[in-house]
């Protein structure tokens, strides 16, 4: 059964079409890798999927408790309430505000009080208020941030800016998590504790998950199917085992890596 | 028609001097990203020294453009140097404060040294107090000056912009101001080098306003000075030409407005336009919409 | 609806009412005389107009350049009414009525304007605010550029006490709240906050009417106490005055434009003696403060009661985290 269906998306900018026909399907519950060279369009078809770029042409559709929800040319707030949440590859944290700022933040879209309960601090304001407290711990605990909640995002090491990124999107409480490049810039153990931590949350969440990465070892390790971009296009489909000895593949991109992987 | 083509004709003389004003703010804003509202006062400054010039030193018309060209191109450069270079890493806001503050400064400054009082341009001589008729169009010949030495000055400025190595230099540092200074590019001459070129055209505006309207005071810079930033919003900020053609724009938009409708609104009129061209096209004319890259 | 068990915040209240009686006090025993009251309501309006352009500027994180434009707004709403039916009823009807015309007109151009950024916004309101000064210029309910003369003055030492706490208390719940945590989010990364689900329109939107509401009230405070409004008191240089409250005491510091109004209006009652050069002095102090410190005297700190004990710890701030 699909969550995310999408349809020839194409994504053009002036001439140059960054996205060319690209069609996926991710199944409820299914971890999957996407891959490519760099400027193969794997953030631009990021992009599209959260709304902040509209798509030129193609469909993509989100299939939640058999409700299908239409998400191309969507604003993002509306994409992320849908249920699609992401992280970002160039980190976006709220970096002047407090790590269970962060998370909070996050889970404005289902607070339960009004304005006024807010400007007049009612009680309905105060225990909604302490239930997102709970909770922003309860998240920041699983990747051991709970000790950390009242440092600002900025004073966090590279790392843990990182899973950061990955709580506050978990905080949106999403079917659907888009990770971009989450293990860039980290040592080879944070990189195993981190895929560790992704496999984790996928099961604990019940979560569909969308991943881009550029280290083999993370995407051949947990993925179950991977999707391979080069130049726009989808040159590959199929699991880590089908992409490994895809001669396409490995003329496309792979090639070392491989070797090494 | 007629009174349309007058009106073509005077808001033309108009825009000349909002084109040369906005250049300045255009150049400055492509270059450091600052509002600079001190730059009309720049501009009431170059009037006041034209003044001076003029019924002190009974200097003719030129001689006086060109003292006052050079006095505010030094005033540009020292305002640049102690108030806005040490700011360069500080938040936008901050800068902007600081330029309210300069330009405040500047105005009351001025205030003090000659009073509030509206002082009268001294009257012209010869050629230039006689007027052309094409059909039922006036030309005054002051309306002819203004033009010739707008364009002169906005080619002169196309020039050194587009040909020279400090023009060059401009250009790169508007870009990418980090990637110039790794290319070798002195980025604080630089910078200063916009600030007297933009101080140096609104100095001229300043002295051709005085000959067009008479009249000059030291507020005198707060609204041209405003409209001249509608203008280069017009055209699209950081874009040379396209502050000329927003000058000339709101130039000739003010004087139909004032012609055909109700002169109190005119003003009103030119700030509905900065809104509506915000919504529809925050770019401006000439500019390109560009997004953030995620 | 209110909460008021803990024991802090019954101090709050205490320390408020106290503050209310004593100056109230004072003011009966004529030690407050009417020079004194003069600078006390323009310091409570000032805080009224720096706190609310502090949640659209710097919280929200939008830049501003027209409050006064509300502010006038709030201003010849309740002028007009009052002057009509004279009576306290219709002073307050005035105020709200102004508050939210304010809000309103906040709405209208909110929605479209705000889709800008920065600098555009910031000449966007400015030029919003000019327009409005120039319909007052030529209206005939607003006589113009003569201006109005109102002979009743309902705006008291009450009065402006409760609508100076009322928006210091009721803003800095907002920003205590999720609400005002979007909003905040939306200053820090406009994009990310998106992502998470915030609609920042919204919140853009939401931040502009309250300001525009409050800056109508502090109008409406300033028009029916000091006896007569034109439009020229409401131009550009009063929205920069506004701002340069807010920059002072630090952009995101409800604290610090509480302080900067104090201290703003100590200066400015300094710089009387010198009418000269006063702008002039006014010119430079600003142009100095933000060369040696341009987040404002708190950054985006709050003053707590604790730094009260050792108000040295200000200057210590300097290192702090401040952007």
């Amino acid at each position: 059964m699909p969550i995310l269906t999408v349809n020839k998306l194409t994504k053009s900018f002036g001439g140059l079409t960054a996205v060319s026909n690209v069609s996926m399907e991710l199944n409820h519950g299914e971890l999957v890798g996407l891959i490519g060279p760099n400027g193969a369009g794997k953030t631009t078809v990021f992009n599209m999927l959260t709304g902040i770029y509209t798509p030129s042409s193609g469909n993509i559709t989100l299939s939640i408790d058999g409700r299908d929800i239409r998400l191309n040319g969507k604003k993002p707030y509306k994409i992320c309430k849908a249920g699609v949440a992401r992280t970002f590859q160039n980190i976006r944290l709220f970096k002047d505000l407090t790590v269970l700022d962060n998370v909070r933040i996050s889970m404005h879209k289902n607070i339960k009080y009004g304005l006024l309960h807010g400007m007049f601090h009612s009680r309905l304001h105060s225990d909604e208020e302490k239930r997102l407290l709970d909770k922003s711990i309860e998240l920041l605990s699983i990747l051991k941030l709970d000790h950390k909640k009242d440092e600002l995002a900025k004073n966090l090491p590279y790392g843990e800016q990182r899973h950061l990124e990955i709580v506050r999107a978990l905080a949106t409480e999403p079917s659907l998590l888009l990770l971009d490049e989450p293990a860039a810039g980290m040592n080879p153990a944070e990189t195993a504790k981190l895929t560790e931590v992704i496999g984790w949350i996928r099961k604990h969440f019940n979560l569909t998950i969308l991943l881009i990465e550029h280290d083999m070892s993370v995407v051949m390790k947990i993925c179950e199917r991977i999707y391979v971009l080069d130049y726009g296009i989808v040159i590959a489909e199929g699991s880590p085992d089908e992409i490994k000895s895809n001669q396409r593949v490995i003329k496309a991109y792979l090639g070392e890596d491989m070797r090494n992987a | 028609m007629e009174q349309f083509l007058q009106q073509i004709v005077n808001g033309i003389s108009l825009g000349s001097i909002y084109a040369l004003i906005a250049l300045g703010y255009t150049m400055v804003y492509g270059i450091i990203k600052l509002i600079n509202f001190a730059h009309g006062d720049i501009y009431m400054l170059g009037a006041y020294i034209g003044y001076f010039c003029m019924t002190h030193f009974h200097l003719g018309v030129i001689p006086s453009l060109l003292i006052a060209m050079a006095i505010c191109t030094l005033l540009g450069v020292i305002i640049e140097r102690i108030a806005y270079k040490p700011l360069r890493n500080a938040t936008r806001i901050a800068v902007l404060i600081t330029a309210i503050g300069v330009s405040l400064f500047l105005e009351y400054g001025t205030m003090f040294f000659v009073t509030a009082n509206v002082r009268s341009y001294p009257p012209l001589k010869g050629i230039l107090t006689q007027s052309f008729k094409l059909g039922n169009i006036v030309i005054t010949a002051q309306q002819i000056l203004i033009v010739c030495i707008t364009v002169i000055l906005m080619v002169f400025l196309q020039f050194i912009v587009k040909y020279t190595r400090i023009g060059k230099a401009m250009r790169a540092v508007s870009l990418d101001r980090d990637a110039a200074e790794l290319m070798g590019i002195n980025v604080d001459n630089t910078i200063s080098f916009t600030f007297a070129l933009g101080s140096a055209l609104a100095g001229a505006a300043g002295i051709l306003v005085g000959i067009y309207y008479n009249s000059i005071n030291p507020l005198m810079g707060i609204l041209p000075g405003l409209k001249a930033f509608v203008a280069a919003v017009f055209g699209g900020i950081g874009i040379i030409p396209g502050a000329m053609i927003g000058g000339y724009f709101i130039g000739t938009v003010e004087v139909m407005v004032a012609g055909y409708g109700n002169s109190m609104f005119k003003d009103a009129v030119v700030f509905a336009i900065l809104i509506l061209i915000l919504i529809v096209k925050p770019s401006g004319l000439l500019g390109k919409e560009t997004k953030e890259k995620v | 609806m209110k909460k008021l068990a803990d024991i802090k915040g019954i101090k709050k209240w205490v320390a408020l009412l106290l503050t209310y009686a004593v100056v109230q006090l004072l003011v009966s025993l004529n030690i407050i005389n009417d020079y004194i009251m003069a600078t006390l309501t323009t310091i409570c309006i000032n805080i009224i107009l720096a706190v609310s352009l502090n949640l659209i500027t710097g919280f929200t994180g939008q830049f501003s350049l027209g409050h006064a434009g509300f502010m006038s707004i709030g201003a010849y709403t309740c002028a007009i009414i009052i002057m009509r039916y004279p009576s306290p009823v219709s002073f307050i009807t005035g105020l709200f009525l102004g508050a939210i015309f304010a809000a309103l007109l906040g709405f209208i151009v909110g929605l479209p304007t705000l889709r800008l950024r920065g600098d555009y916004l910031a000449i966007a309101t400015l030029g919003m605010a000019e327009i409005i000064r120039i319909v007052f210029l030529n209206l005939d309910i607003t006589n113009g550029a003569a201006g109005l003369f109102i002979e009743v003055q309902y705006t008291n030492w009450l009065w402006l006490f409760i609508f100076t706490t009322g928006t210091v208390i009721l803003i800095t719940n907002f920003i205590n709240s999720s609400h005002g945590r979007a909003c905040i989010s939306i200053r820090e990364d406009e994009i990310a906050a998106e992502a998470m689900g915030i609609n920042t329109t919204k919140y853009k939107v939401i931040a502009f009417i309250i300001g525009a509401f409050c800056a109508g009230i502090a109008g409406a405070l300033y028009a029916s106490y000091f006896y007569f409004i034109k439009p020229d008191l409401f131009g550009f240089l009063k929205s920069i005055d506004i701002l340069v409250i807010v920059v002072l005491g630090g952009l995101g510091s409800i604290s610090g434009s509480i302080l900067a109004a104090f201290l703003l209006a100590l200066i400015s009652s300094l710089l009387q003696s010198f009418p000269e050069i006063r702008m002039v002095i006014y010119a430079v102090l600003l142009i100095v403060i933000m060369l040696f410190r341009p987040q404002g005297i708190m950054g985006s700190k709050e003053l707590s009661l604790s730094a009260f004990k050792s108000l040295g710890g200000i200057f210590e701030r300097r290192n702090g985290g401040e952007r």
